[in-house]
Formats: C-alpha cells, sequence, structure tokens
C-alpha cells in the first residue's frame, strides 16, 4: 500500500487535534510506517463481491417510547467543565471580537 | 471444589457462591467480607498497584444494607432467603472506565483526571439492586488500548505470579484484583482480548460475552462495534452469577439485545461428577490457524494436554480450519483504531477534564489532547483518522469491514457443520515481563492474535485456566455460537471439574508473599529498573 510521508503525519495530527512534539512526530512517523506494512497482507484478499460488516448482532433499529423522563442535574453534569456561568460552559471565542 | 477458607482461615479465599452460602449460614457477614477485601487491597496494592480507587465508606455501607437484607429475608422464610441473588453482599472491583455516580471514572487517562461520573452505569444499577458490594475501581490500559497494562497513566500493575512480568491488559487490575484475591469478582470490558487475555496471564477465568449480550451504557466507549462488559471470577460458576446478574436489555444502549438472559447460569453443578457430564458427546473444533508462529512451545504443550483431558473425558476434539485468522490483526487495527478516533473526538477539554493551553479554540484542543492523551492513544487516534480520511477509506476502512464478513463467516461455517464450541489458546505466551513489548506495537498487538476474531465476529469467548508454564498461568479459550455463554461456562466448568484434583490448582501466586511487603519495589519501579537493565 502507501508509505506516510513526514508532512502526512502532520496533516494526520492536525486532523485529529493532536498536538505533537517533533520527537513524537518523528517516532510516529516510523512507527505508523511499520503498522500500515502490517497492512498490506489484506491487498492479497479478493473482496469485490463481500459486503463489510459493521455490527455483528442481526438488531433491528429498536425505538423506545417517546416519554417524558428525567434528565440528568444541570449543575452535576456543568460541574465537569473547566469554566461555567450562569449556566453555561465558557469557552474561548471562535468569532474575531 | 474444596472452599479454601476453611484451610487458610481467610474470608478472600473463598469463591463469590462460597461467600452466599456463608452469608446464607450466618457464619459470615457481609461487613465481615466487605473488611476482609479492603484489608486485602490495603496490605497488597503498594506492591501490586491494581486499585486506582477504594470506596471504603460505600462499600461498608453497601454491606451493612445487605446484612439488614439478609437479616429481614431470614425473618420472612426460606423462600424469602432463596428470592436473594447469590451476589447479595459479596465484594465486586470495577475496571475504572464504569460510571459509579459521584466517583472518579479515569478510563486509565490524565485527561478524564478530576472527572466526577454523574451517574450511575446500567449495570452499576444491576449490581447494587441485587446487592453487591462495590469495592473500588480498578487499573487499566489508557482508554482500554492495550495488552500489559503499561500504557496505564497510573503505572503499571504487577503480576501476581511474578512480581517482574505484567499482567495483560486492559483490564490488568480487574484480573489482579481477583488472582490475588482481593474480590472474588471483577468487571472489565473486551475489545480485542481485555478481558479473555488478562484472565488467562493472572490464572483467573474470563469471560467476553456476545456482542449486545450487557448494556453500555455508562461505559468509557473505545471501539462501539466491538467493546463488551463481561466478569473476571476465580471459576465458572462465579463468573456465570455475575454475567447473570449484569446482562439483559437496556433501552439506553441501542446495542443491547432483548435476548432471555438463562437462569441457568445460576445453577451451574457444584458436583464435579455432574458438571463433568457435560463434556460427554460434545463436539470441539480445534482450529489450526490458532497455534501461531512465535507460540510458546510449552504454551502449545499445555493446551494439548488440555485438549486430551477434554477427549478423556468424552468430548469429541477434531481440528478444523479458520482459513482468515492470519488476516485479523490487520482487520483489528483498521476497525478498532477508527472507531477510537471518533469515539475520542469527545476529549477537548470543553465539557470535562482538564483544559489547556491558550485561549484560543485549535490551540485549546491541540494541548489539551496532545498533553492529555498517552503515546499508544495518540497512535491508534492516528491510526484511525488516516484509515478514514479522504482517499484512504476505502483501502483501509471499507477493505477491513470487507475482510471482517470473511472472518465472521469462518465461524459460522464451523458452527453451521454442528460444532458445539472451538477450543483455541488464549494467547500465544505466558505473561512477559516488564518492557519486553514496548519498544515495538506490532510485537504488543500479537499479545491478542487469538482472541481478537472472536471480537470481529461478535461472539462470546471464554478463558479458563489450564495450567502453569514454568511457573506462569496458561488460559484455554472456548468459543461458542452468538448467545451460547451458558454453553460455554457449562463446558468450563466441566473442564474445572475433570482436572480438580490437578496439582496445578492449589497453587496460589507465587509473588503474593512479596506484594504485601511494604518494603518492597512498587511495579513503577520495577518496570523502571526493568527499563534500565535493557
Amino acid at each position: 500500500m502507501t508509505s506516510l510521508s513526514r508532512a502526512d503525519v502532520e496533516h494526520v495530527a492536525h486532523l485529529a487535534r493532536l498536538g505533537l512534539s517533533e520527537t513524537e512526530l518523528a517516532r510516529l512517523e516510523g512507527q505508523l510506517n511499520h503498522i500500515l506494512d502490517q497492512y498490506a497482507i489484506l491487498a492479497e484478499l479478493p473482496t469485490d463481491d463481500i459486503p463489510p460488516t459493521a455490527q455483528t448482532i442481526e438488531l433491528e433499529t429498536i425505538l423506545r417510547d417517546d416519554t417524558v423522563q428525567a434528565s440528568l442535574p444541570a449543575e452535576v453534569v456543568l460541574g465537569n467543565a473547566a469554566e461555567t456561568r450562569d449556566g453555561f460552559i465558557v469557552v474561548p471565542a471562535i468569532l474575531g471580537g | 471444589m474444596t472452599d479454601r477458607s476453611v484451610a487458610t482461615g481467610d474470608p478472600t479465599r473463598r469463591t463469590a457462591l462460597e461467600m452466599a452460602d456463608a452469608l446464607r449460614a450466618g457464619e459470615t457477614t457481609a461487613r465481615a467480607l466487605a473488611e476482609a477485601a479492603l484489608e486485602a487491597v490495603e496490605r497488597e496494592n503498594h506492591g501490586l498497584n491494581a486499585w486506582l480507587a477504594i470506596d471504603r465508606s460505600g462499600a461498608l455501607a453497601a454491606a451493612d444494607a445487605a446484612d439488614r437484607r439478609l437479616a429481614d429475608a431470614r425473618a420472612a422464610g426460606h423462600d424469602a432467603v432463596a428470592a436473594l441473588h447469590p451476589l447479595l453482599g459479596v465484594p465486586v472491583g470495577l475496571k475504572d472506565l464504569i460510571s459509579v455516580a459521584g466517583g472518579q471514572c479515569t478510563a486509565g487517562s490524565r485527561i478524564l483526571e478530576g472527572y466526577v461520573a454523574p451517574f450511575d452505569a446500567h449495570i452499576v444499577e444491576r449490581l447494587r439492586a441485587v446487592g453487591a458490594v462495590i469495592v473500588g475501581k480498578t487499573n487499566m490500559d489508557e482508554f482500554a488500548m492495550g495488552s500489559s497494562n503499561e500504557f496505564s497513566a497510573y503505572g503499571p500493575v504487577s503480576n501476581p505470579w511474578d512480581l517482574d512480568t505484567v499482567p495483560g491488559g486492559s483490564s490488568g487490575g480487574s484480573a489482579v484484583a481477583v488472582a490475588a484475591y482481593h474480590v472474588p469478582l471483577a468487571l472489565g470490558t473486551d475489545t480485542g482480548g481485555s478481558i479473555r487475555q488478562p484472565a488467562a496471564l493472572t490464572g483467573v477465568v474470563g469471560l467476553k460475552p456476545t456482542y449486545g449480550r450487557v448494556s453500555r451504557y455508562g461505559i468509557v466507549a473505545f471501539a462501539s462495534s466491538l467493546d463488551q462488559i463481561g466478569p473476571f471470577a476465580r471459576d465458572c460458576r462465579d463468573a456465570a452469577a455475575l454475567l447473570h446478574a449484569v446482562a439483559g436489555r437496556d433501552e439506553r444502549d441501542s446495542t443491547s439485545a432483548p435476548e432471555p438472559v438463562p437462569g441457568a447460569l445460576l445453577e451451574l453443578p457444584a458436583s464435579d461428577d455432574e458438571a463433568a457430564a457435560a463434556l460427554r458427546g460434545v463436539r470441539l473444533g480445534l482450529p489450526r490457524e490458532y497455534f501461531v508462529a512465535g507460540m510458546e512451545p510449552d504454551v502449545e504443550r499445555r493446551i494439548r494436554e488440555a485438549v486430551a483431558t477434554l477427549e478423556a473425558a468424552g468430548a469429541i476434539v477434531e481440528p478444523v480450519s479458520l482459513p482468515h485468522t492470519d488476516y485479523g490483526l490487520a482487520t483489528y487495527y483498521i476497525v478498532a483504531p477508527a472507531e477510537a478516533s471518533a469515539n475520542l473526538a469527545r476529549y477537548d477539554g470543553i465539557r470535562f477534564g482538564p483544559r489547556r493551553g491558550p485561549d484560543d479554540v485549535l490551540g485549546e484542543y491541540l494541548a489539551t489532547r496532545g498533553e492529555g492523551f498517552g503515546a499508544e492513544v495518540k497512535r491508534r487516534i492516528m491510526l484511525g483518522t488516516y484509515a478514514l480520511s479522504a482517499g484512504y477509506y476505502d483501502a483501509y476502512y471499507l477493505k477491513a469491514q470487507k475482510v471482517r464478513t470473511l472472518i465472521k463467516a469462518d465461524f459460522d461455517t464451523v458452527f453451521a457443520a454442528g460444532f458445539d464450541a472451538i477450543v483455541a489458546p488464549t494467547s500465544p505466551t505466558v505473561a512477559f515481563r516488564f518492557g519486553a513489548r514496548l519498544a515495538d506495537p506490532v510485537a504488543m498487538y500479537l499479545s491478542d492474535a487469538c482472541t481478537l476474531p472472536v471480537n470481529m465476529a461478535g461472539l462470546p469467548g471464554l478463558s479458563i485456566p489450564c495450567g502453569l508454564s514454568e511457573g506462569m498461568p496458561v488460559g484455554l479459550q472456548l468459543i461458542g455460537p452468538a448467545w451460547s455463554e451458558l454453553r460455554l461456562l457449562r463446558l468450563g466448568r466441566a473442564f474445572e471439574a475433570v482436572t480438580a484434583s490437578a496439582a496445578w490448582r492449589g497453587l496460589e501466586p507465587a509473588g503474593l508473599p512479596a506484594a504485601a511487603d511494604p518494603a518492597a519495589p512498587t511495579p513503577a519501579q520495577r518496570a523502571t529498573a526493568a527499563a534500565t537493565l535493557r
């Protein structure tokens, strides 16, 4: 199959929103390519006519009755956020102010 | 079966069902059992690091409540006592990715440090309903990614059979909590072998149930088409009782199946003669592909001896082929990281966990995730993100899903040919030394070569102890069709019965005395020393 360049590794790290150090990027380039080499075995198998399997038990979508149920208390849920104000989570601005 | 507590005078040596009998006979109390468990943890956790959190007051309160229920039932008469679940008053450990309201749930990661679970997982509700006593949370590889417990952000765990070796993973803490007699029962999760492999390496019973058997509501997700919750125990009857307590449909997990939970899980025979009868005429397939390259010759000998024992007891064992086994590893290491990269996108420091970095959105994401996740988790997120990224989806993820179809079809073919179960090794090797597989991710991934195809097919798999290789435990794996947990546990119980007098069954983990020595090194110190030698 293909191999990953250093630029590819940086691109994937950006997609995954992982801030990685120079050392980590260098180590991952080697390790990811070593792992991708193991994937090459899959190319041997003809699978054009094989349907993909995403789940293994034959369950149809099961819906519950649409009844009103208690939610978790807001203060308990918000209690895990780094910063809150007036029942909201405080986040950095995403639009220029 | 012999009650070890009679010989040793130590209540922690009792199995869960022996505890249930002793509680009903008034020979002990749930409080005494909880105190004995807490004392064992306190004595040995320095040397084992199996536990990340202990809930002393919660455990004692649950134990006292169990004693009151028992007293009320006794006052009400024989029928009321008989209606109690066997786990009433029995101490249990939970892998630290299972939510217990008001407690920590780190999933072995720094990124969830300080997180407090706002609710109980479904399985915790079930345990509370039957009156089990939750002692605490057990150590694990970060986000359940690992086969040695060395990827925990809270330090490695020692194997009680040899403190310089790993217990396996990812549910290493749960396995050790049971193997070291802290608790008779613990829950773990198994995505590619994370219950069965540590069970094998520590000499206990571990069951990965059928996908959909146990609700995952309240469990930190790793790979959602593979993850399943299951029991650790010291024998099959105990494992069956814990499965009985937690299994069944829950509308908050849409993948939990409306499949009836057999009441017979509570009726596995206590008598060895009765139990052994389950082997007569049973057809077992022995897959040649599971004797993989790199398998230790002595592990293979123990497996072949176990197979001979099964045959001598009346089982019909025939060679079978699961031809796509060799493709399992590559398939798994595309599917599982892909699902993980999606599941772990939620850890961004906004709604929970520590927030790091500069005060801009992207910078904060990069720093929170870059500093919060450990090396193995980052590796898998990278692999998964790559496999799902534009231009590579067909070559990797779609291809792997197609091969998954072939792996599942291998098993279907064997069971359609009339085999009742498949018998195989659980792990190609015994427990390895700290650091032995850290340098090469692929070597670590090979630890699960015999277990991960079972997850790919969604089937139940049971690992039971079958002897020792140079003093270290070897596990035998039984794999069955979907929803056949009861059959597997009956077969496992039968194997216990026909090997009841084997010399290795009488042995306790050799490292336990050293684990209790407060001057002995911690697992982290042992791992550091191993790294220095390397």
